[in-house]
């Protein structure tokens, strides 16, 4: 005997409403910190090393995530990278459209072996390309929260080929 | 062993409060729209006609509230509706004075645990209780207080709470 | 109702298996750490203590609850990489409080299995990014439709089956109550802990604020954030990587219906259902004398005596007065949550659990230092519950 049922009348379908009231709240954590707080305070990149490994990572982190080995090797990167893949987003959350698109890339940072996912800015859609070099720019100091929205965009290197 | 604890960063409310500490927040806005299913969405009709339903399983025979479309015991479907009486015995209890955000209520909320007459024995549902102080005792004997007919929406809140049964109306 | 007579497989493993490591965090109310960076903090010290590496582990188990207290969608997939998971087999396991002992039985089947030599086990919570408060996620445990109309707090069911174990045996709020003071002041001697207190009275717990009676303050472990973890290993490579490897003899869990308001609350069946699962692969037949330490799960006071009738340590009802003559202290006759349990070191859900089994190793090596229960026990049990009154999980090791 199958246990499915039919609706006959619209009408009879109930669904129950709620929601599930929790917020986050996410530390940048320990290895976070320090990278944010050097972006916030003098516009600095950091970067971690696994000397092991012989990988830089960006965002840099605590530990090597291939040997395990905690990591206190920081450096400062130039944050020059390049665009390894991007995409036009034209729906917010809601599917609501955006008042105007705006283009999300994966920046990879040239000097470290990872990067960044961020928006690009001051450049149309059709003229970038993947391998564009590109930089940061980052909102006035007294603006900056230590955030990721430190950085305002990418935008291509002026100059560049 | 205590060389194998490590010592994580201990963070007080204040390091927050005061921007020592970096972090972002996100809402979420989880919202649902559950279905009722077949059980509940008859459970719910029944409640805003001032009824309480049950539903039975023709292998171990037990009239379960809240009422299910199979039983979990025997794994099999339930195969007929029962309508309950409205009046139960206290199973459990307590008195709660905290919200679940942890602010002090004025007065306490009483939840209880009551077995509905007519279901099988130790068949409860979770309800409140009112009207009870002082004298609320495990093994009491309550009979729900139904919101008047146009105030009722289809909701367990239907039954605004149960309340101690005078011997008179057992 | 349910489970009376349910038939185990006496099913065993020929494949010995041991715990060979285990680290930690310490266990706060919050961590600047990521949830990442914690579960790092205690996987790199599980795989110290055992001079292994990351190339030495074949597989890896997650325990790690609610995806809605770290905030992060696809937890276990977000944590992996401070788990050691890169480039891994790696599988999560979840259920609720259980999960801390559950983890454990995976990595125990994981190589009992044959399939995989080494496994690193990792246990992490950070309950303290879920606000305004964890119960934000908790109270969703209650039914949509049927109990979440009333407005109810989590509590509430803690108070429920307190209230109702309390009549039905006749028990009194002082003797429950030196089961807290018991686990506070264990726990004074445990460096990962939360809430040691060397100096608590039964009379600081009966006197704390009345939450939801006939629960107190202080009959209720702490939001915590933490990370647990342990290296278990097949014996072919266990005894070549430690002295004293602590074998895993008998697992058991047992799942009760979601219904909770039809249960008898006062009686853990599921966790007798699981301990005799895990009586009858050890090979135990009179637990009592058998198992010679015990780490039962214990969020609130009452819920350690509640599960250690369910482990058929004491019978029904008899818990409370051997807690308060002094049985299950750390020098009694069957010493119970020697590390403090999570009253006293803390409860970061997942983690807690996997604290125990951890305690467990450490007690029978002989490495618990000031927790150190006198004697040489041979033969302990963790146990962790979980879920809405639902899920019994217990380990059973032994040197």
């Amino acid at each position: 005997m199958s246990l499915l049922h039919r609706i006959e009348h619209a009408g009879d379908a109930l669904s129950w409403r709620g929601d599930m009231p929790t917020q986050g709240r996410y530390t940048a954590g320990v290895a976070g910190e320090r990278f944010f707080r050097a972006i916030k305070e003098s516009g600095q990149f950091l970067a971690t090393i696994c000397l092991d490994c012989d990988i830089t990572y960006m965002p840099p982190r605590l530990y090597c995530e291939q040997c395990f080995a905690h990591l206190d090797e920081w450096v400062e990167v130039d944050p020059e990278g390049h665009v390894h893949t991007f995409t036009v987003v034209h729906q917010d959350l809601d599917e609501e459209p955006l008042p105007e698109p705006r283009i999300l890339a994966f920046v990879v940072l040239d000097e470290t072996d990872g990067g960044l996912v961020h928006y690009l800015d001051e450049v149309e859609p059709e003229d970038i390309y993947l391998g564009m070099p590109v930089e940061p720019v980052l909102k006035e100091k007294e603006e900056r929260q230590g955030s990721i929205t430190d950085i305002k965009y990418f935008r291509p290197v002026t100059g560049a080929a | 062993m205590e060389e194998f604890v490590y010592d994580a960063v201990y963070l007080r409310r204040e390091d927050f409060e005061e921007g020592r500490v970096l972090f972002e927040t996100w809402d979420p806005n989880a919202q649902y729209a559950w279905d009722a299913g077949v059980a509940i969405g008859r459970y719910l009709q029944e409640l805003k006609a001032g009824r309480l339903i049950g539903r039975s399983c023709p292998e171990c025979q037990r009239i379960m509230i809240p009422p299910r479309m199979f039983c979990e015991s025997c794994f099999c479907a339930t195969d007929q509706w029962v309508p309950l009486e409205d009046t139960g015995t206290v199973l459990t209890f307590s008195r709660c004075y905290v919200t679940w955000d942890v602010i002090q209520l004025e007065k306490p909320k009483m939840p209880a645990v009551i077995e509905i007459d007519g279901a099988s024995p130790g068949m409860g549902i979770l309800h409140l209780l009112g009207e009870v102080d002082p004298g609320l005792e495990i093994g009491m004997r309550v009979q729900a207080i139904w919101k008047p007919p146009e105030e009722r929406s289809g909701s367990i809140t239907d039954i605004a709470y149960f309340r101690p049964l005078e011997p008179s109306e057992e | 109702m349910y489970g009376n007579g349910l038939k185990h497989s006496g099913k065993r493993s020929n494949q010995r298996v041991a715990v060979v490591g285990a680290g930690m965090t310490k266990f706060v109310r919050r961590a600047q750490e990521t949830a990442k960076e914690l579960s790092w903090e205690a996987a790199h010290l599980a795989l110290q203590s055992c001079e292994l590496t990351l190339d030495d582990i074949d597989a890896v188990v997650i325990g790690t609850a609610p995806d809605a207290f770290d905030g992060v969608h696809m937890k276990s997939e977000y944590l992996s990489d401070g788990c050691g998971g890169w480039g891994k087999p790696v599988i999560r396991g979840y259920v609720g409080g259980g999960t801390g002992v559950f983890a454990a039985i995976q990595g125990w089947y994981h190589v009992a299995s044959g399939l995989f030599d080494t496994v690193l086990v990792v246990c992490e919570e950070k309950m303290s990014s879920c606000k305004p408060h964890p119960q934000a996620a908790f109270l969703t445990i209650f039914d949509h439709t049927t109990e979440r109309p009333l407005e109810p707090n989590l509590l509430w069911i803690f108070a429920l089956e307190m209230n109702a174990y309390m009549n039905r045996y006749g028990l009194s709020k002082r003797d429950i109550a030196t089961v807290s003071v018991k686990n506070k002041r264990n726990a004074a001697d445990h460096p990962a802990a939360l809430l040691g207190d060397p100096d608590i009275t039964v009379d600081d717990v009966l006197n704390s604020p009345v939450l939801a009676w006939p629960v107190q303050r202080l009959d209720v472990s702490p939001v915590t954030d933490g990370a647990v973890a342990l290296v278990i290993s097949a014996s072919q490579v266990a005894r070549r990587v430690t002295r004293k490897p602590i074998w895993i003899e008998g697992v058991g869990w047992n799942l009760d219906t979601s219904y909770w308001t039809n249960r008898d609350l006062s009686y853990p069946v599921y966790v007798e259902e699981a301990a005799r699962m895990a009586y009858d692969m050890a090979g135990i037949t009179e637990p009592r004398k058998q198992i010679h330490i015990a780490e039962p799960y214990d969020p609130f006071d009452y819920k350690e005596l509640h599960h250690l009738e369910g482990l058929m340590l004491f019978d029904k009802g008899q818990a409370p007065r051997a807690a308060a003559d002094g049985v299950t202290q750390r020098n009694g006759d069957l010493p119970v949550c020697p590390s403090g349990g999570l009253l006293g070191v803390g409860n970061p859900i997942a983690a807690a659990g996997l604290m125990k089994v951890a305690e467990i190793f450490w007690q029978l090596r002989g490495e618990a230092g000031a927790r150190q229960v006198p004697g040489s026990p041979k033969r302990g049990l963790a146990q962790a519950w979980g879920d809405l009154m639902q899920v019994g999980t217990v380990i059973v090791m032994g040197v």
